[in-house]
């Protein structure tokens, strides 16, 4: 009997790149933790890093002002590891195709999204999940369910890529 | 948050933050995460292999927290004890996760996945962190306007 799906339509590009790149995105995410008992996530940068050139008091409370240079550190340090796998692998200098729109508009709503919502992809779906923390798991699980239905409206309206 | 900040920091604390930072961003170009295509690939169900990029960062990072809070008494770096990633549960919880949704199902793209899509020399990625820049600070200054027409309200109130 055949089965209805198979893994090889389940996983085109198999797994083991995505199970071996999280594991490292959890063992980074790790060995913070365990040294400073700090759970990092990535979106925190923006308010932090806000506070550098902005007055608006939200922007300037204690927590921000205090990590915005180690928030900094970190992401810069995320782009360098990034590069060099990129460079290790022959990957490096790859560009999406993704329209301006998508990235430039995707991105306004990820910043509006993240921030009203305590955490992203990192925060709430590494940390969050991590710590079984059920504010987390509500937050990913509705973030997940909308991004669905909004890219597949968005392919079946005909917008690609 | 003592010993975190300036001459009380450890001289561990900042080169550990990049070590962190550095298997952290190799794993997302290793996961092709910081391709938005790969992300749209998987939201639109074409390929699966991204629920494995978080079943396992969960994991192991789930692995660190556990053993923080159940094992350990203070981290060494910062003096900080062990917690788990705890955040309280309201209605914006939700209003963020759909925003962030869409901005993600129309992007492909999400914080920490666009600074390692930099990384690999994605460069029209600078589009999707000037939105989100755009966003935080947008929502920022919203936020700040709301309280203070409710601290007039309230003042106003008899």
């Amino acid at each position: 009997m055949e089965p209805l799906v198979t893994f090889g339509e389940l996983f085109p590009h198999g797994i083991w790149r995505y199970a071996i790149g999280g594991a490292l995105i959890g063992l980074g995410t790790a060995a913070i933790y365990l040294g400073t008992a700090i759970p990092a996530g990535a979106s925190t940068f923006f308010e932090s890093t806000l506070s550098y050139v902005s007055d608006v008091p939200r922007f300037n409370r204690a927590k921000y002002v205090m990590s915005r240079d180690w928030r900094v550190a970190f992401t810069l340090s995320i782009v360098a590891g990034a590069a060099i796998y990129a460079l290790a692998f022959g990957d490096f200098g790859w560009t999406t195709s993704v329209s301006w729109w998508r990235l430039l508009g995707g991105g306004l709503l990820v910043g509006v999204g993240t921030r009203i919502g305590k955490g992203c992809t990192s925060g709430h779906g590494i940390c969050g999940v991590g710590s079984v923390a059920p504010t987390s798991l509500v937050n990913v699980a509705t973030f997940l369910a909308v991004a669905i239905v909004t890219a597949q409206v968005m392919q079946a309206l005909g917008v690609t890529p | 948050m003592s010993g975190t900040e300036g001459q009380d920091r450890h001289p561990l604390f900042l080169p550990l933050v990049v070590a962190g930072g550095l298997v952290f961003g190799f794993g997302l170009g290793l996961s092709h995460m910081a391709r938005p295509e790969v992300v749209l690939n998987f939201l639109q169900f074409e390929d699966f292999g991204l629920l494995f990029v978080l079943g396992t960062g969960s994991v192991v990072a789930g692995t660190a927290f556990a053993i923080g809070v159940n094992f350990l008494d203070k981290a060494p770096l910062t003096g900080r004890p062990y917690a788990r990633r705890l955040k309280s549960f309201d209605r914006n919880v939700l209003t963020g996760g759909v925003i962030f949704g869409v901005g993600w199902g129309v992007s492909g793209i999400c914080p920490g996945a666009a600074y390692a899509s930099l990384g690999i020399g994605n460069y029209p990625i600078l589009l999707a962190i000037g939105g989100m820049f755009l966003g935080a600070y947008a929502q920022g200054l919203w936020r700040t306007y709301r309280s203070e027409d409710n601290a007039t309200a309230a003042a106003n109130a008899d």
